[in-house]
């Protein structure tokens, strides 16, 4: 039932007349002021689009027309000051870091409970625990961030010392004491958070693997482990990998959570247990209610590289899908 | 079609020198729920006598020794397949439950903690005159905030939505359905804080209003027009192309068909959907932040000057970092849970109630 390019062929419809197969319906006025409606809001989407880019890079350049740093390697956001000094270094650094520490957590345990779902738990309760799994999907990005701050990092600390105390001299996993308001932090956290997403897209992949690969396999004597791997996975494959962009999509542009959680910093350190750093969407909700006008500005600047990145992330994850779509239909 | 190859001598293998007949020796169907219990104790045991502060590091013990153990035990007494098979069974459930220890440990949280300042008092009174320090106040400020912008958004979002939707399903074809899809997938991934400055830039730096409910309510509706695209899309599909056929050759018009035939079979999909994204745009903060501004008072005019809502109401509290004001956000962290899930219960009440109609 997609709106494949099967039709393709036919005459342009874009001529704003009616439609080839319809001849005579789309003449009456009712029809004709519907047709206009739905395909004005379908146009109003994309030029809603089209304006967050152009505004969105309207404002970005006459900040960066200003900008005594350069954007993109400025250790530094002191974009209220005269002259403004700003760059996203530490930003994209955060914020790249950040999710990427989420997805490394998220992906795997998102695909074990995407399988205990589709094929581990008794049939009585995958129905209840994917629901559960939707419901919590619908759980506000402030509450995390509020349970973040106030429970996740206390209970932390712990972890964070043994690992300083074992891992601590690879640099990475250094950590002195106080709270735990790092990057890692963040990481598991937005892990949580994308959890739900990435496990109910995986779902869906692995319940529509085809039940005849997976009877032979087990009809040729094969564990259930072996079923999975030789016929779930590597049917499910391309669909997890889209699962998890748009995971990494939400992750990105995770504002609030984050906000509450880190306690930010202008610098890059070699630790992600320390406290310190920042990501786009931090810093905007940060700092937004100190800016001036071209302070403003600069923020939306960032907010333009934010949203450029998401969109490249989003975008290939949908098209991997719409490919996929293709192969099965 | 994929590359299932199972050419590999499967079946071989899964005959080893079996010591009697058919049957391989297996372990009796309580040992994973034994050894579970075994290594929670273990894990408990080695978390205390070894002084491990956080009880995330005992779970975490307890997890590695049992996945451990059962690969152990199984590759003595069942053989290296079934080894492996245990093994994956058991980080499936091992993965599973790390996954809800911390869905459970936040919804205890928030009820625990938010239960003690919650009552009539504090869902009808404002935080006007009330110094974040002291205990006392409340989230009536916030909840009108929050019902007048989802309101508003929702009122500009829908229809719009449903209309997309309909273009999509009824006549969309060609390259400008294509490219509307394509942008509707990509839209439901914009950031929420990126829709905020989206409106920031036009409505208030470049057209010079203030801020106001209004100008949250048009990002939030931004973000919630691809939700009811995508949902009310998939429910028009469901509907039998038959019901479509039959009105059109009754001579009835295709709006007509639409408004009157097709809509009201699919209308408890879309409400549903509907009701879902409302839950979503519910609990946005980010938007907020930029373009409503926040306010201690109340303010029943959403077009005309700062507002508050509720989870801009949270990050507030938060953000003045004393215990009276976490009281206040877990408070308001309940209302705003119990709203979100009050409106998907509801939404998926609708969808069970109405269920579908269609593929009879």
């Amino acid at each position: 039932m997609d709106i494949t390019p099967a039709t393709a062929a036919s005459p342009p419809p874009l001529a704003g007349g009616p439609a080839p197969a319809e001849q005579k319906a789309t003449t009456r006025p009712g029809d004709r002021i519907f047709l206009a409606l739905s395909r004005g809001s379908g146009i109003l989407l994309l030029v809603i689009m089209a304006a967050i880019a152009v505004f969105l890079t309207v404002r970005a350049t006459n900040a960066l027309s200003h900008n005594e740093g350069n954007f993109f390697t400025t250790f530094e956001w002191s974009a209220n000051s005269t002259p403004p000094v700003f760059g996203i270094a530490v930003l994209a650094f955060g914020t790249v870091v950040s999710s990427l520490i989420a997805m490394l957590i998220a992906v795997p345990v998102a695909i074990g409970i995407a399988l205990f779902i589709s094929h581990y738990a008794p049939r009585r309760l995958s129905t209840p625990l994917s629901y559960v799994i939707d419901l919590l999907a619908a759980v506000p990005s402030i509450v995390y961030g509020l349970w973040g701050a106030l429970f996740l990092v206390p209970h932390l600390g712990g972890l964070y010392g043994w690992l300083n105390d074992y891992f601590g001299w690879t640099g990475i996993f250094e950590y002195h004491d106080g709270a735990a308001r790092s990057l890692f932090t963040i990481g598991i956290l937005l892990a949580i958070m994308i959890l739900p997403i990435v496990t109910s897209v995986s779902r869906e992949v692995f319940l529509q693997a085809p039940k005849m690969h997976e009877e032979a396999a087990l009809a040729l004597g094969a564990t259930r482990w072996e079923v999975i791997r030789m016929s779930v996975l590597p049917f499910g494959r391309s669909g997890v990998i889209s699962a998890s962009m748009l995971g990494l999509g939400r992750a990105l542009g995770e504002t609030m959570a984050v906000a509450t959680v880190l306690s930010p910093s202008f610098e890059i350190g070699t630790s992600l247990l320390d406290p310190g750093g920042g990501t786009f969407a931090q810093n905007i909700a940060s700092s937004f209610k100190e800016s001036g006008e071209i302070g403003k500005d600069a923020l939306i600047a960032s907010g333009l590289v934010l949203f450029v990145l998401t969109l490249l992330v989003n975008g290939a994850a949908r098209l991997i899908i719409a490919r996929r779509k293709e192969y099965t239909a | 079609m994929s590359g299932v190859t199972m050419n590999k001598p499967l079946v071989a293998d899964s005959a080893p020198k079996a010591p009697s007949g058919l049957h391989q020796p297996r372990l009796p169907r309580w040992a994973p729920a034994a050894l579970a219990l075994g290594a929670a104790a273990v894990g408990t045991g080695i978390g205390i006598g070894a002084g491990l502060g956080s009880h995330v590091q005992w779970g975490l013990l307890a997890a590695v020794l049992y996945v451990a153990g059962m690969f152990a035990l199984a590759a003595r007494v069942e053989g290296r397949r079934q080894a492996k098979d245990r093994l994956a069974t058991s980080l499936v459930w091992v993965c599973f439950l790390i996954a809800v220890v911390p869905l459970v440990s936040l919804v205890w949280e928030t009820i625990a903690r938010g239960i003690k300042v919650l009552d009539g008092n504090f869902l009808s009174h404002s935080m006007a005159g009330v110094l974040t320090i002291q205990p006392g106040g409340g989230v009536y400020h916030a909840i009108i905030g929050t019902l007048e912008q989802v309101g508003i958004a929702t009122a500009i979002a829908a229809p719009i939505g449903l209309l997309t939707a309909i273009y999509l399903v009824e006549y969309g074809r060609g390259r400008l359905a294509k490219a509307v899809t394509f942008f509707v997938d990509v839209m439901t991934g914009i950031p929420s804080i990126v829709a905020g400055l989206f409106v920031l830039s036009f409505w208030i730096l470049m057209m010079d209003n203030g801020y106001s409910g209004f100008a949250g309510s048009m990002a939030l509706a931004i973000l919630m027009m691809p939700v009811v695209v995508r949902s009310t899309e998939e429910m028009l599909k469901l509907v039998p192309n038959e019901l479509r056929e039959a009105s059109l050759a009754l001579g009835v018009p295709k709006w007509r068909t639409i408004l009157k035939v097709v809509l009201p079979t699919a209308i408890g999909g879309i409400a549903t959907g509907v009701m879902l994204a409302v839950a979503r745009i519910a609990g946005e903060s980010a938007p907020i932040v930029l373009l409503v501004f926040g306010s201690q008072l109340i303010n029943n005019n959403p077009f005309e000057g700062a507002q508050s809502s509720l989870p801009y109401y949270i990050y507030e509290q938060w953000a003045a970092g004393n215990e009276a004001s976490y009281d206040r956000a877990w408070a308001a962290a309940l209302v705003l849970i119990a709203f979100v899930m009050i409106l998907n219960l509801v939404a998926r009440g609708i969808a069970r109630w109405k269920a579908p109609k269609a593929g009879r």
